[in-house]
């Protein structure tokens, strides 16, 4: 019998306790396949963070170290000091990275340091109960802005790569989805780059995700799927910013 | 390998030199007065021996980056002041809940809030209370020369490693900044990096994925922790405890400080002596695990405790858990960043009906 497909080595075994329709389990499988591709799974430290992607310390096949809510990239920073030659990544959520944990990404990046940041974009907090996030979209509504989010009380939604974009330190950045298939092989492209930008020596990555939570948007899954196709992607356009191997 | 040397030093330059002795190759941190020295010093220092001095852009980031250094099994040290150990405050929680060892210096200055930069000691509680959220707390080890911040930042890191917990070494702006003689020892070319079976990366063939993590999802597993936690505090006390006695044998008096407080006694024990004041001073040297049982033997002997800090009685209350009713305690202290002189404790030491 031909093995067609098999789960990749760098996922332990976990049944994965994310929520059915949840871009979470997607992002894992991808970052894992490129690890396996990369070859790098022996000498590739995680950094997880707080969230719903909390228990990534169990689903991830490598050394791990859980980091406090917002601070994976200080963590990786003195994890890449250390072991330079290992490849360091941090997995955040959008109140993780954009709320909490703003400025110790924007410094990691601007130190070039080199690690890699996959950043799951779903404009909500999941885990402590759908509270609005920064990346919540003007009028959706949350458990904190349950009449959605207005400007006078919320403020616009924060977009993160184009933030990230005005810093040299960063060598590869790009916004990607996990809707389809197409939007899949996408990110897993810009998740590879990432990697190798970091393995190259050229500075800090991110890749940002934009994702989806049936749960706390109240949709099962495929409406999700639609909705960040018709919402989520106006508000944060997806695209690579930033290509060191970019051809032309 | 050369030999001991003495060399005129500053407080803060003594405490990095002893971290590099201890084998401190990663430092992370951020300014603030009256440490900044510390910092500045181990920007070049760690260059020069090909280690990592890394500008944190805050303590929040400071000692996260600690943290991590930690899990890799390096030899890690940060250094701050009062309101910059506030914010390091959910990160030494997470360094003890993952059992990580590292050196944390709080060289205290006034407070609360901004406060100032004066020499104080009001961060007895912040130190010896926990450091952070939830249950464990940091080994406190509280210098009172500039030879003791060389020799205990150094020795920190064999205690962190030992009990896998963070050490902090409680000094103060007078020490920071004070120049006193100091014997230094030979730098180690190859110090020794944690080489414990725990640590993170450089390669996981043939062995297990390591995880690093505090989260108890499990109430028995976190329990198991806590309870993990205090039987090393427990050995801790048994081997760590460290305290020094000066004075008379026979005391009436027994006076309880530590740190810069317990410099200024020193000379006004002296002074009391030649007087024919019988005193005898307790300076502990570990505030955790504190010396509970020596100030209990002699509060049976004695007819009065005066404990003097440089804080609004904060040292007072581990003194008097210890005393435990067995003598009168009293409290002389000074505030907002005012050194007391030999003096002023000296016509304390007058006033005491024995
Ligand atoms: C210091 C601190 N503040 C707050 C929390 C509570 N908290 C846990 S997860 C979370 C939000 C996570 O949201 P996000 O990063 O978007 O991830 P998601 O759950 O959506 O995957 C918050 C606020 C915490 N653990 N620590
Ligand atoms: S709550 Fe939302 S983000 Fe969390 S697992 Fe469920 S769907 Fe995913």
């Amino acid at each position: 019998m031909t093995v067609l497909y098999e789960p990749p080595e760098s996922l332990t075994d976990t049944v994965l306790r994310y929520c059915p329709g949840c871009g979470h389990g997607i992002a894992h499988r991808l970052i894992a396949e490129v690890i396996d591709e990369l070859g790098v799974r022996d000498h590739t430290v995680t950094v997880a963070s707080v969230g719903c992607s909390v228990y990534a310390f169990e689903y991830f096949n490598t050394d791990v170290v859980q980091s406090a809510h917002g601070r994976a990239p200080a963590v990786a920073t003195g994890v890449k000091r250390v072991r330079p030659d290992d490849v360091v990544f941090t997995y955040q959520g959008d109140g993780d990275l954009a709320a909490i944990g703003l400025n110790e990404v924007l410094q990691a990046a601007t130190r070039a340091e080199k690690i890699s940041v996959f950043f799951i974009n779903n404009a909500v907090f999941g885990m402590t109960g759908g509270q609005m996030a920064p990346t919540t979209l003007l009028g959706q509504k949350t458990t904190t802005s349950v009449d959605g989010r207005t400007l006078e009380h919320g403020g616009y939604p924060f977009n993160i790569c184009e933030l990230m974009n005005q810093i040299p330190g960063v060598a590869y950045l790009a916004r990607e989805t996990l809707i389809d298939p197409r939007s899949v092989m996408s990110a897993r492209r810009s998740i590879m780059k990432a990697f190798r930008a970091q393995i190259d020596g050229l500075g800090f990555s991110l890749v940002e995700l934009v994702s989806t939570c049936p749960t706390w948007w109240h949709m099962k899954p495929l409406q999700a799927m639609q909705h960040v196709r018709d919402t989520m992607l106006i508000q944060y356009p997806l695209g690579v910013f930033k290509d060191p191997y970019a051809e032309g | 390998m050369s030999a001991e040397k003495r060399a005129l030093l500053e407080g803060n330059h003594a405490t990095a030199e002893g971290a590099i002795a201890g084998g401190c190759r990663f430092f992370f941190g951020y300014p603030i007065t009256p440490q900044s020295q510390i910092p500045q010093y181990m920007s070049w220092r760690l260059e020069e021996l090909g280690g990592v001095y890394l500008q944190a852009e805050s303590e929040v980031a400071a000692i996260n980056m600690v943290y991590g250094a930690a899990a890799a099994g390096a030899r890690v040290m940060t250094t701050s002041s009062s309101p910059g150990i506030s914010l390091m405050a959910e990160g030494i929680s997470y360094l003890i809940g993952c059992e990580l060892p590292c050196v944390i210096v709080n060289m205290v200055r006034g407070g609360p809030g901004l406060g100032n930069i004066a020499p104080s000691q009001g961060d007895y509680w912040l130190a010896t209370r926990g450091g952070g959220h939830g249950d464990g707390r940091p080994l406190v080890f509280a210098p009172y020369s500039v030879q003791e911040l060389y020799d205990m930042t150094g020795g920190a890191f064999e205690i962190a490693e030992r009990y896998r917990n963070p050490v902090m070494i409680l000094g103060d702006a007078v020490l920071a900044t004070m120049v006193e003689s100091c014997r230094v020892r030979p730098v180690p070319e190859a110090p020794n990096a944690y080489d414990h079976s725990w640590t993170l990366g450089s390669g996981l063939a043939g062995r297990e994925r390591r995880i690093i993590n505090s989260l108890y999802s499990d109430i028995a597993d976190l329990e198991a922790l806590n309870l993990r936690l205090e039987a090393r505090y427990a050995e801790a006390t048994e081997r760590e405890t460290r305290w020094e006695e000066y004075g008379a044998d026979d005391p009436d008096i027994l006076v309880c400080a530590y740190g810069i407080s317990a410099r200024v006694c020193e000379t006004a024990v002296d002074r009391a002596l030649e007087q024919g004041i019988r005193v005898r001073m307790l300076r502990p040297i570990s505030l955790y695990p504190f010396p509970s049982a020596p100030i209990a033997a002699w509060a049976e002997k004695v007819k009065h405790c005066l404990v003097v800090e440089l804080s609004m009685g904060q040292f007072i209350e581990d003194v008097r858990l210890a005393v435990e009713g067995r003598c009168p305690v009293s409290l002389q202290n000074r505030l907002g960043g005012v050194l007391l002189t030999p003096e002023d404790v000296l016509e304390r030491l007058t006033t005491i009906k024995v």
